[in-house]
């Protein structure tokens, strides 16, 4: 079942999410692009002000005035303001995406090595797939990360963030496909020479096909 | 005597030997200075190479210009000589240079301690280059994360390179910081108060603190992972009871603090620099220094940033993004606060002014993106990919690299004595700023595209070829502008024409010697008024070189320097420095010897350079001080000041604080290893837990009350004028007891048994090797007593205050050891 992903470039695109955790990080980096750009554009405009007026006035009160304007209010004030707030969506949002008991969970195992990722399935007892996991698409999915050597991180950027596979750890991670398909997944740790071509393969299977994988009908 | 006679004199008491045989003895800190930044550019170079080679291999898809065992060398050793050798040297060069002359001083406080720590940096260094060359340097990524740079990930010698050429190298940052603490506190201009400091000094006490606590987790972690790879004491093995993340909290807890100990010693430049070209002062002086202070401190609160993929719970996470976005508030305060200064002044458009203006637009930039990975979302998409590259670049280049070269052209006049003629600088500013950017503005976007780090290879159809086509054009650029801007310098340096003094008309007391500078810095020591000096007196060059400051009168051969009161700036205290010598350069190189037999697993050298170190020890602290009491000695202006080295609060107990202040972090840290690995690693506890049995606990016990009360006897007689044999005895009677306890500890454990066997050996041998070094300190006095040295307290204090330090370390290390069944 090879299906033909909508532009190959976007195969490991944050800013092409397809499922909701994805989704989420992507709407968060846009707000932060232009914030940040908002803020980069003040500084640029008191900057280039700074070179187009005069002297100002001296002496001591100037200072302090100085002083209120430039580190009170700009230095302390703005930036707390700005900080703090996005501070608080940041976790809001991260709180949303972890792991949290949800109806129709789905939980897999994902066990990265050197240079090879092995998936095996808590609805399927002995069932092993390398290179290709397989999930049922629209439900979500907890995905226990493990390692069999060094430190590995699994990562499929259209579905969710990244986890490491840590020796003696299990790290949860709750990916979610909003639709059937093939979602390109790396090893996103460095982990020695094979690194480049760690990868592996999401499959979400719509109700049907997940059914016949779990009874063992696809390979 | 005139100003001319003044200086000849003392030039013959303070210059090195002629020629480059001088530069071996030399402990000069101009000379030394000077020595750190060359060698700190050379690495640049190769570092800036192999930057070269990076972009070369991703420039275009399928390059199989590389392989991944050559690829995987080059990014690690990019990472590792940029920030290791480069950036840390290079200010720490800058601020051995200035500091002195800033702070109205003649040399850093411990001039041979100087020279030994450039020697380690050199030799360290050279290691490091000699395993790229012979094509066996570290492939694990700078970061070295265990099992991958340990014996399962790589068996062959090259993570050793890393592990043992940094860590001989940290010496150097070490002795630095101590030197830079102790100076900026007692080493200053008469007068000069604690407000009164130019801030660059504020910037670097702040940095130097920050080295002495940031520093020691990486050496720990260093060492730890260096025994497991050589003796199989399983610190991070999971099997075994070790734990690898343990290597990412410590190697962090370093690595967060080393980014604002970079970033800290550029903004100490912009806060210098940016008021002169602005012709006015620093608006809030005060503000900025508490800004830098508190990002000091809330960097250490922030390491757990870079781990957010590794799994730590959520609210965990939270604390330390609130953390890291906390720490970008000081940021904001100074960037406004030097904005302010511009609107203030009237900004004129010199060379370093570009560079500052290029380090606004750029570490802004960096700053924001910084501010976006902070949040633990996105940084779960983020991390590892080319987004975190380019914005560290954007960090590190643009908050690091374009203020220090806006300090290379500003203090070039002062290096070079001459007028910047050939305008080659110009060229190369646009060259540099526009390349970086061309280089790593649209990096970020390939790492959104899920372009990761440290992938040898990009593939066609992944959408990010054009990126970095783009990139690697734009990087060639930038090291066309890094070349322009050496060749600039050498030519300037070379044949420009000679230039007046204070070009810029700036108010520290650097530019009010004669440039370049002479030896001894300042012929007599100014009497400081206010934080501009030279704005209160534009004659004070003229007025220095009459002699009319104190030290004005170079006394038969000695050289002489001053120490002040902290916060008053009083001086109370005179010191002779030592002269020309040859002991740091050969003390490095058989330290060196201690380094290459851990490295060739040659064990036999390790014993020999230890005795060898601890002999040239004693003879470097042996030379030191004076048998004679020869009471207070005159200094001008009618003011006599008893000499440093007999006072309870000598330079050496400053120093030797500072160090213990580095080495209770180091402790700290293991003490958190082995909580850490107790309540995180899988397979805790241990199978057979130690007991303490009877005579270890007493042993600590008493030794410690033996140490303790030994020396505090000794230091009473010593004050009295009476004799100190019995305090010492039972000192070093006491320090033996607790050395005789750690050993049981390390008889009843089996170093390479589990985790905490093998932490327990390392408590245990660290408190024995203190034991050591205090037990040797206390025969030492002995001798010294013998000899009749041991007229004042001085030296017993340094002594006292390692003996305490040990007996505190024993109690701690040895009572966490047998805690556990103790409380079972």
């Amino acid at each position: 079942m090879l299906v033909a992903i909508s532009g190959c470039e976007q195969r490991l695109s944050t800013v092409h999410p397809a499922g909701p955790a994805a989704e989420a990080i992507a709407t968060l980096w846009w707000v932060m692009l232009i914030g940040a750009t908002a803020i980069f554009l003040l500084v640029a405009v008191l900057l280039v002000l700074a070179f187009r007026r005069g002297e100002g006035p001296s002496g001591p009160e100037a200072e302090t005035r100085r002083e209120r304007v430039w580190i009170l209010g700009l230095g302390l004030g703005f930036t707390l303001t700005v900080l703090a707030a996005l501070t608080i969506y940041g976790l809001v949002i991260g709180e949303r995406l972890l792991a949290s008991p949800q109806p129709g969970l789905v939980t897999v195992r994902a066990e990265g090595a050197q240079w090879v990722w092995r998936f095996s399935y808590a609805d399927a007892p002995g069932r092993v797939t390398e290179g290709v996991l397989h999930i049922p698409a629209g439900r979500p999915v907890d995905v226990e990360i493990t390692t069999a050597d060094v430190i590995h991180s699994f990562w499929a950027p259209r579905l969710a963030g990244k986890l490491d596979a840590i020796p003696g750890h299990v790290n949860v991670l709750r990916i979610e496909a909003d639709t059937p398909g093939d979602y390109a997944g790396v090893s996103a740790e460095f982990n020695g020479r094979g690194y480049t071509n760690h990868r592996f393969t999401v499959r979400a299977h719509d109700e049907a096909a997940w059914d016949a994988f779990l009874r063992g009908e696809t390979r | 005597m005139n100003a001319l006679r003044r200086h000849r004199e003392l030039e013959r008491i303070w210059s090195s030997r002629p020629g480059w045989r001088g530069k071996l003895t030399t402990v000069n800190n101009n000379d030394i200075g000077l020595m750190f930044l060359f060698t700190a550019a050379t690495f640049f170079v190769i570092a800036g190479i192999l930057a070269m080679l990076i972009r070369a291999q991703l420039a275009t898809p399928r390059s199989v210009f590389m392989g991944p065992e050559i690829y995987n060398q080059v990014f690690t050793m990019h990472g590792t000589i940029m920030m290791f050798l480069f950036a840390i040297p290079l200010f720490e060069g800058l601020t051995i240079y200035l500091l002195p002359k800033m702070l109205g001083t003649r040399d850093l406080a411990f001039p041979r301690l100087s020279a030994f720590g450039f020697w380690c940096y050199a030799f360290g260094g050279s290691l490091l280059i000699f395993s790229l060359l012979a094509g066996i340097a570290p492939e694990s990524g700078w970061f070295m994360y265990p099992p991958l740079s340990s014996t399962l990930g790589s068996p062959g010698i090259n993570p050793d390179f890393w592990l043992l050429g940094i860590t001989f190298v940290e010496i150097s940052a070490i002795s630095a910081a101590v030197e830079i603490v102790v100076t900026v506190l007692i080493y200053r201009a008469p007068g000069m108060s604690l407000d009164k400091l130019p801030i660059f000094a504020w910037y670097m006490l702040v940095v130097a603190v920050m080295i002495l606590t940031g520093f020691p987790p990486l050496i720990l972690g260093s060492l730890l992972l260096e025994l497991e790879r050589a003796f199989g004491m399983p610190f991070f093995q999971v099997e075994a009871g070790g734990d690898s993340l343990l290597w990412q909290h410590l190697f962090w807890l370093f690595g967060h603090p080393e980014v604002y100990i970079i970033f800290l010693p550029a903004a100490g430049v912009v806060s210098t620099v940016l008021p002169v070209m602005a012709r006015t002062t620093l608006l809030g002086y005060g503000w900025v220094v508490a800004a830098a202070a508190s990002l000091g401190v809330l960097s250490f609160g922030l390491w757990v940033h870079h781990m957010y993929a590794t799994g730590i719970p959520h609210m965990g996470l939270a604390f330390f993004s609130a953390a890291s976005t906390l720490v970008a508030v000081p940021t904001g305060v100074q960037i406004f606060a030097w904005i302010g200064t511009i609107w203030k002044g009237r900004p004129e458009m010199h060379l370093p002014m570009l560079w500052i203006l290029a380090f606004f637009a750029t570490f802004v930039m960096g700053g924001l993106t910084g501010v976006m990975v902070a949040m633990v979302p996105f940084d779960w998409q983020s991390h590892d990919t080319y987004f975190v590259v380019a914005h560290f670049h954007y960090v590190l280049v643009g908050g690091f690299v374009f203020p220090m070269l806006a300090g290379l052209y500003y203090w070039l006049p002062h290096f070079t004595g001459r007028k910047r003629y050939f305008r080659l600088g110009e060229t190369a500013f646009w060259l540099i700023v526009l390349g970086f950017h061309g280089t790593f503005l649209l990096l970020h976007w390939a790492g959104l595209l899920g372009m990761r780090r440290r992938i040898d290879s990009i593939e066609p159809g992944s959408g990010w070829e054009l990126i970095n086509l783009l990139a690697s054009i734009g990087g060639f650029v930038m090291a066309i502008g890094f070349a322009l801007v050496l060749i600039d310098v050498g030519v300037n340096a070379a044949v420009a024409v000679r230039g007046r003094r204070n070009p810029w008309r700036a108010a520290t007391l650097e530019w009010a010697m004669p440039a370049p500078s002479p030896s001894y810095n300042l012929a007599s020591l100014p009497k400081v008024l206010s934080r501009y000096p030279l704005y209160d007196d534009p004659d004070l060059p003229l007025r220095i070189a009459r002699g009319e400051g104190l030290l004005g009168n170079p006394r038969s051969g000695l050289r002489e320097i001053l120490t002040v009161e902290i916060a008053s700036g009083r001086p109370n205290y005179l010191v002779i420095f030592p002269t020309n010598s040859a002991l740091p350069i050969v003390m490095a190189l058989i330290t060196g010897g201690f380094f290459v037999g851990m490295l060739i697993k040659a064990y036999w050298l390790l014993p020999l350079s230890v005795l060898a170190v601890t002999a040239l020890a004693v003879w470097w602290a042996w030379s030191l001080g004076s048998s004679e009491d020869e009471g207070p000695q005159p200094v001008g202006h009618g003011l006599a000041l008893p000499p440093a080295s007999e006072m309870e609060r000598s330079p050496g107990w400053w120093g030797s604080l500072f160090l213990l202040l580095a080495n209770g972090v180091f402790f700290g840290s293991l003490l958190f290893g082995y909580a850490f690995l107790w309540t995180v690693a899988p397979n805790w506890p241990p199978p057979t837990l130690l007991e303490p049995g009877l005579a270890g606990p007493l042993l600590a016990l008493g030794g410690a009350a033996l140490a303790f009360g030994g020396i505090r006897l000794a230091d009473r007689a010593v004050r009295r004028d009476a004799a100190p044999w019995l305090g010492l005895l039972l000192s070093l009677a006491g320090l033996a007891a607790l050395a005789a306890a750690a050993v049981t500890v390390l008889a009843r454990t089996t170093h390479n048994a589990h985790a905490y066997d093998a932490t327990l050996w390392v408590v245990a041998g660290y408190v024995l090797f203190h034991a050591t070094v205090a037990g040797l300190m206390t025969v030492f006095l002995t001798l010294r007593a013998s000899a009749g040295y041991l007229s004042r307290v001085g030296e017993v204090r340094v002594v006292r205050l390692w003996t305490d330090y040990a007996a505190i370390a024993a109690l701690l290390g040895l009572g966490a050891a047998w805690l556990p069944v103790a409380l079972s």
